[in-house]
């Protein structure tokens, strides 16, 4: 198996649901003749014609929309947000329609919203947002966001084959920069389960993302320091692996959350009250929070090198918690 | 002590009222926000409430007057039994006085919470026009005793409540609460001298071996109260008596009962805590189990050859002696992975299969026995699996072991033939369904290929619970440990 990208890997996910389950489709802006901004879309075209692979108006309610339509049809659309920040313009069709259409007349809604999101590219504001929050809340979808190649096929294909409206959240960040070897046999993750990237002893932390890798790189330091850290790549934002959480909390006695989304209304807030609510007794400190300020994301680089958390942020939080 | 009661402002631009009826009498007893006059401004006709609770004792303001706002219009005696007072407020809080359940305010304490749903009444006052009386207006403050019953209410039951300068997290004080220690006296290495969770630890362990040096000095001391709970298991389903209360430094209690002697009146000693413990839990267990034995006999003379050929070599290389019960727990080990029915706990109508094979050795101490766990037994190779049970042997004698180490068992290990006896029908340990007891091995005549020959022979005897394992499953399962342990190979050692 020769090593595959981050971003080949959700192409070839789409690609073998593809051809598995003729119901499954392609919607969204360029993904067609110009097989998707990124090129997570090159070759469907070709493959598996202009049925199936639609370049639609630059209307994300209407893609979502019509989305909505298809699957209440009996279709399995994937609706692509060339960039995952445009996908407040489909609020409306998320929330209302394909949220609670099970529950108001028994009818599924199996479709997956899927866009490139995240920062560390010199995007700016409207190019590098993490969206998760606006959806969290919203009972009725599904939220996932893989780190590795290997996820990102796995839960593509999990996501399309759910019965449930799936929001995925592909990190641009890690399209090309992380390669992995995949088996070539067909295989799905599971939604809702975390994955223990590295098993510690001394403090927890739960992130997901691009800062998965920069969890790592912490740990890696704070080892040398005799402090060794447990990380927890999330995987699922919606529905939380609650149970991986409160077992890590349960060994480590210290956890903190680590994500690139802004501080206020990110999700770190919701897994604290999760951990206060049922591992009050298990904690030896405070749940502490990484996270990006709140502000738009910036475009001049530095700037944007400040606002996302970094390194140094985290090595800081993990000794402070260490400490206590 | 006695509340004034003023013209309330009803509106930013509204400088005063005028009180349009008493609706109460001078000599009356008004409860805290009952209804206690009307008045009228410029922008709304209001029902006042009473600030406090007590006796109208003077109505300042008569009916038809006007009066600049926050000015008195009457006063309101102290509470009729006021040494009572507070505690009867704090005895029964009393949850229907808050305004938000009194519909007839439209006052604004009562506004404040239609607020919201403005659009609905008419007659509520808009939103921009209504303004929360000031504090100033309430010129006494409410009793503190009036102002607390509803905290008082949720304060959380904390056992082993630390002084309220000690810094510990909820970790350290649940351990603490169960182990019964007094936070005071642990010394705090963390930020600030918190006690951190390896203070605690620390200093559970040091207290531990403390006693173990008073144990030996003292033959009836009680023990320490880490092996009440090690020897009582405590597990999902299984409650059990969690450490009796023992001082910080544990110390003979009585005069050793002179046994040796059979003369004169009988003597009454108390159970240590260990020995309680153990009561227990072998009654409970025996109450939850349906305990069947079934015995096998074993032909060990494969496991002796493997044994006798590398002790050696392995006290060698490894520094520790090789027993034999690191043989007969790969052994069990092996096959529990074909009968995962033996590695499960009951709960209620459901059976929960454990996903790791925790190995219980029992270890027969002085005064009681101690069961560490071997923890994911099914993980380690022959050579791990000798190191740990070594180690975890050692350390329970020396009374060293660790409050985790003595937790999570899934299946357990006796030997009742230590000391001579050919087969036992040990108790189950909760919450566990089989626990394997191992006679002595001893060389017997027995028949072999229609001759007498000489053979190293060992009864194995497996207590399981009949709720949920049934003799011929039992059964199944020690014929596949028979046959393993009859079949060991040097292999099997890992040479």
């Amino acid at each position: 198996m020769s090593p595959t990208t981050y971003l080949e890997a959700i192409r070839q996910g789409i690609w073998e649901e593809m051809e598995r389950d003729q119901r499954v489709f392609v919607l969204g802006e360029d993904v067609g003749t110009y097989g998707g901004a990124f090129k997570v879309t090159a070759g469907m075209l070709e493959r598996f014609g202009p049925d199936r692979v639609i370049d639609t108006p630059i209307c994300e309610s209407a893609i979502v929309g019509a989305a909505v339509g298809a699957a209440y049809m009996g279709l399995r659309p994937i609706a692509e947000m060339q960039f995952i920040d445009f996908i407040s313009c489909a609020f409306d069709q998320i929330v209302n329609c394909a949220a609670k259409s099970r529950y108001r007349w028994g009818a599924g809604v199996p479709i997956v919203i899927r866009g490139p999101s995240g920062g560390g590219v010199h995007g700016g504001p409207f190019h590098s947002q993490n969206p998760e929050m606006y959806f969290m809340h919203v009972p009725g979808l599904k939220i996932v966001a893989p780190s590795t190649a290997y996820d990102a096929k796995g839960l593509i294909k999990a996501a399309i084959r759910d019965e449930d409206p799936v929001i995925y959240l592909e990190h641009k960040f890690l399209y090309r920069r992380i390669k992995e070897n995949l088996p070539a046999a067909d295989y799905t993750v599971p939604i809702g389960k975390a994955a223990m990237r590295r098993r510690g002893g001394d403090l927890t932390v739960l992130t997901y993302g691009a800062m998965v890798y920069v969890a790592l790189d912490a740990a890696n330091e704070l080892l040398k320091e005799g402090i060794d850290l447990e990380v927890i790549d999330l995987r699922s934002l919606l529905p939380l692996d609650k149970q991986a959480i409160l077992e890590s909390v349960r060994r480590t006695n210290k956890v903190f959350v680590l994500h690139e989304d802004t501080r206020t209304g990110g999700i770190a807030g919701e897994i604290a009250a999760i951990i206060n609510e049922e591992a009050f007794e298990y904690l030896a400190g405070p749940v502490l929070r990484v996270t990006a300020p709140d502000t738009p994301v910036p475009f001049s680089p530095p700037l944007e090198e400040f606002f996302l958390p970094k390194l140094s942020d985290v090595l800081s939080t993990a000794r402070k918690l260490a400490s206590y | 002590m006695s509340t004034k009661v003023i013209m309330p402002q009803m509106g930013e631009s509204i400088f005063e009222g005028t009180v349009t009826k008493w609706l109460k009498n001078v000599g009356d007893y008004v409860n805290r926000d009952e209804p206690l006059f009307e008045i009228s401004t410029d922008k709304v006709d209001s029902e006042i409430p009473s600030p406090a609770a007590g006796t109208l004792t003077e109505i300042l303001v008569p009916e038809g007057t006007t009066v600049q706002i926050n000015t008195v219009v009457a006063i309101i005696g102290a509470e009729r039994a006021e040494a009572a007072a507070g505690a009867a407020d704090l005895a029964a809080p009393q949850p229907e006085r808050i305004p938000i359940e009194k519909p007839a305010v439209p006052f604004a304490l009562g506004a404040a919470t239609t607020i919201p749903s403005a659009r609905e009444e008419s007659e509520t006052v808009p939103l921009a026009e209504v303004k929360i009386p000031p504090p100033a207006q309430r010129l006494e403050e409410p009793t503190p005793e009036e102002a607390l019953p509803p905290q008082a209410e949720i304060r959380p039951k904390i056992a082993a409540a630390a002084p309220s300068n000690l810094r510990t997290s909820p970790l350290v004080r649940r351990i603490a609460r169960e182990h019964n220690l007094d936070l005071s006296q642990i010394p705090g290495t963390g930020l600030e001298g918190r006690i951190t969770k390896q203070d605690i630890l620390n200093f559970i362990d040091q207290r531990r071996q403390a006693a173990a040096t008073e144990v030996r000095v003292a033959a009836a001391a009680p023990e320490p109260e880490v092996h009440v709970e090690a020897a009582a298991q405590p597990s999902a389903g299984m409650e059990v008596p969690r450490g009796a209360p023992v001082s910080e430094a544990p110390k003979a209690e009585a005069i050793p009962p002179d046994l040796s002697r059979f003369v004169g009146e009988a003597e009454t000693v108390p159970m240590t805590p260990m020995r309680k413990a153990i009561a227990e839990h072998m009654v409970t267990s025996k109450r939850t189990s349906a305990h069947v034995s079934t015995v096998f006999e074993i032909d060990m003379t494969a496991v002796v050859r493997a044994r006798e050929q590398y002790k050696d070599v392995f006290e060698q290389r490894e520094g520790v002696k090789l027993t034999y019960t690191p043989f007969f727990v790969k052994a069990l080990v092996d096959a529990v992975r074909e009968f995962p029915i033996l590695n499960c706990s009951v709960s209620g109508e459901n059976i929960v299969y454990k996903k790791s094979i925790n190995v219980g050795i029992a270890v027969a101490l002085e005064t009681g026995l101690i069961v560490p766990v071997v923890r994911d037994a099914h993980l380690k190779s022959f050579t791990g699996l000798a190191l740990a049970i070594n180690d975890l042997a050692e350390r329970a004698r020396t009374k060293r072991l660790k409050p985790d180490e003595v937790q999570q068992g899934t299946i357990t290990i006796t030997n009742p033939g230590i000391y001579g006896s050919l087969f036992g029908t040990p108790i189950i340990n909760q919450p566990q369904v089989a626990i394997l007891g191992v006679g002595g091995i001893e060389k017997r005549p027995v028949v072999v290929d229609d001759a007498i020959a000489i053979r190293s022979m060992v009864y194995l005897s497996l207590t399981f619970d009949h709720r949920v394992i049934d003799g011929a499953v039992a059964d199944q399962f020690m014929a596949r440990l028979k046959t393993r342990l009859q079949s060991w190979t040097a292999a099997d050692c890992g040479f």
